[in-house]
């Protein structure tokens, strides 16, 4: 693709970036985090790529070590990221028996 | 497959990594919002191996992410709750170190890149690899393995300056003449960066490190993304550099902590604070039956679960004695820091996970002016989100941190396992307060006494 057509994505994703966390309340800065943690692991699709084309040993050993690292951040993200959100979910009526605390 | 389909999933890809962001931004659709970002990664690397493109080598890559998703899942599934921060912390040093190795190796095959790809590969190795190594610091400083508080090393300004120096006469003398060895240098100058970058801030501050590390992380992958003329990498790269460079800021703001002071605090000498000086200074302690006492003759109780709290898993616990307390009446609150725990969010999590009720959690703007008119404030756990160093003190590594007034209360019950400072390493005043009463030991042991005996009053 065009230098420019690349650089109009960038821009424009600023933008989305900005405007997608723009009102989000602290409560969710730490899963929010967590989330856009995981997103970035899918530079593990440029460990592909670079390893699938690589011949040296040297490139598919780097490739390897590239693809196993962005596979523990993509994965590893959005699983420790559900274990947190699964704690937001509605109260179960479970926590009402105990005496009108709720 | 097309070309035509291969762009259009990988189109699909990045619309739903924004409903994922967007998801995530509020409590009801969170969860749906992250599934929806997996489901994106996941479609976009099923499309990447029916695409076409030539894969050589598909073993190895098939091995490594088998045990690279096993790794990561099972870490992510195993990891306790109070230690999540430094996980996160930990994945997102390997993501940046990803991008790196991605753009080193690209320029081991490709040899003669344009000057604007070379710019982006020498943006990557940089970025990626302060990432990397500014991580794994925080990873040590939030599991306890090195101190938490500011390392200042000899000359640390001038070395740290020196090290940036030569990092941006090499990133540029590469793109001028490109060579390997150069490539390799800059990876070694950007990892000792890191280190450097790090090393200096507070332990209270690391979450802020972690944010702003992770927007470096997206930033690096969007500019491998134009090395690699990868459309869906720069966009998921930016978007992440983008909102992850605006949460920074939010957090920083919830923390009350400009950014700059948060990263170059240490380096102006001001953040050494004077732990355990005065130590030995009288303090009241007092006996679970005396604490049970205070608080079942009270008609107004706040609750402050501090990190404490989590580690001696006592969440369940302090919904005991909350219960307790209501049944006999008594108003009861909890007061969250936004930040107490590790991270802000944190201490939400760790009781939602004791299934106490969402609504009895006051965010601290909330609760702060009901403390004057509290009889009992209960601190378990927490020091720093209550320490008063904070409005007073303006040595002190924390000062400007908004916290919880709890020196407003008619009476404070503190229960802690020592006189040991909290994670900024500071005293605080509070515990050498008239009426403040201290209750030492492990949180649930005491918790458990303190109910044990409140059952009798």
């Amino acid at each position: 693709m065009e230098g420019i057509a690349l650089l109009t994505v960038f821009i424009l994703s600023i933008f989305v970036g900005f405007e997608v966390v723009s009102k989000v309340s602290t409560v969710l800065h730490t899963p929010l985090m967590s989330g856009a943690n995981a997103i970035h692991g899918i530079v593990l699709l440029g460990g592909i790529m670079v390893t699938g084309a690589a011949t040296e040993p040297l490139e598919i050993g780097l490739g390897v070590v590239a693809i196993l690292l962005g596979a523990i951040n993509l994965v590893g993200g959005f699983v420790v990221t559900d274990r947190m959100l699964e704690m937001f979910k509605p109260k179960k009526p479970a926590a009402d028996k105990s005496g009108g605390a709720a | 497959m097309s070309q035509t389909w291969v762009q259009a999933a990988n189109l699909l890809a990045a619309v739903l990594f924004i409903f994922a962001l967007k998801g995530l931004s509020s409590p009801r659709s969170a969860r749906n919002g992250n599934l929806l970002g997996a489901a994106g990664a996941l479609l976009a690397t099923g499309i990447l191996f029916v695409s076409g493109i030539p894969l050589n080598n598909l073993a190895f890559i098939i091995a490594a992410i088998a045990v690279g998703s096993a790794v990561g899942a099972v870490s992510a599934r195993r990891v306790k709750m109070t230690q999540m921060p430094q996980l996160v912390a930990l994945f997102n040093g390997v993501g940046g170190g990803a991008a790196a190795l991605i753009s080193v190796i690209e320029y081991l095959e490709v040899g003669s890149q344009d000057r604007i790809a070379l710019a982006a590969t020498v943006f990557t190795v940089v970025v990626g690899s302060i990432s990397f190594s500014g991580s794994i610091v925080t990873f040590l400083k939030l599991q306890e393995l090195m101190t938490t508080r500011p390392v200042i090393i000899p000359a640390g300004k001038f070395v740290t300056i020196l090290v940036a120096v030569a990092t941006v006469v090499g990133a540029v003398w590469l793109v001028v003449s490109p060579q390997a060895w150069l490539l390799v240098a800059l990876l070694v100058l950007s990892l000792i960066f890191g280190v450097l970058f790090v090393l200096p801030v507070g332990g209270a501050d690391v979450p802020i490190v972690i944010s702003l590390l992770n927007a470096f992380t997206g930033l690096s992958v969007a500019a491998s993304g134009y090395v690699l003329q990868n459309v869906l990498l720069i966009i998921a790269g930016t978007l992440v550099g983008a909102s992850g460079t605006l949460l920074t800021r939010e957090m920083a703001k919830a923390m009350g902590r400009p950014l700059t002071s948060t990263l170059f605090g240490a380096f102006s000498g001001t953040t050494a604070g004077g732990a355990g000086s005065g130590s030995d200074r009288p303090v009241r302690s007092a006996s679970p039956n005396d604490v049970a006492i205070m608080l079942g003759f009270a008609s107004k109780v706040i609750l402050v679960p501090g990190y404490g709290l989590a580690v001696a898993q006592a969440q369940s616990t302090l919904r005991e004695l909350a219960d307790l307390l209501t049944e006999k009446g008594v108003e009861v609150d909890y007061a969250i820091h936004p930040v107490a725990g590790r991270m802000p969010g944190h201490m939400n999590v760790l009781l939602a996970e004791a299934s106490v009720p969402y609504e009895q959690l006051k965010e601290m703007d909330e609760i702060n002016p009901e403390f004057s008119s509290t009889d009992v404030v209960l601190v378990v756990g927490a020091n720093d989100v209550v320490n008063p160093a904070a409005r007073t003190d303006k040595t002190a590594p924390i000062y400007g941190m908004p916290i919880l007034d709890v020196d407003q209360a008619a009476q404070v019950v503190f229960l802690k396992r020592s006189m040991r400072p909290g994670f900024a390493g500071i005293e605080n005043e509070i515990l050498y307060d008239p009426k403040t009463t201290l209750l030492f030991g492990d949180a649930k042991d005491s918790l458990t006494k303190v109910v044990a005996a409140l059952k009798t009053v």
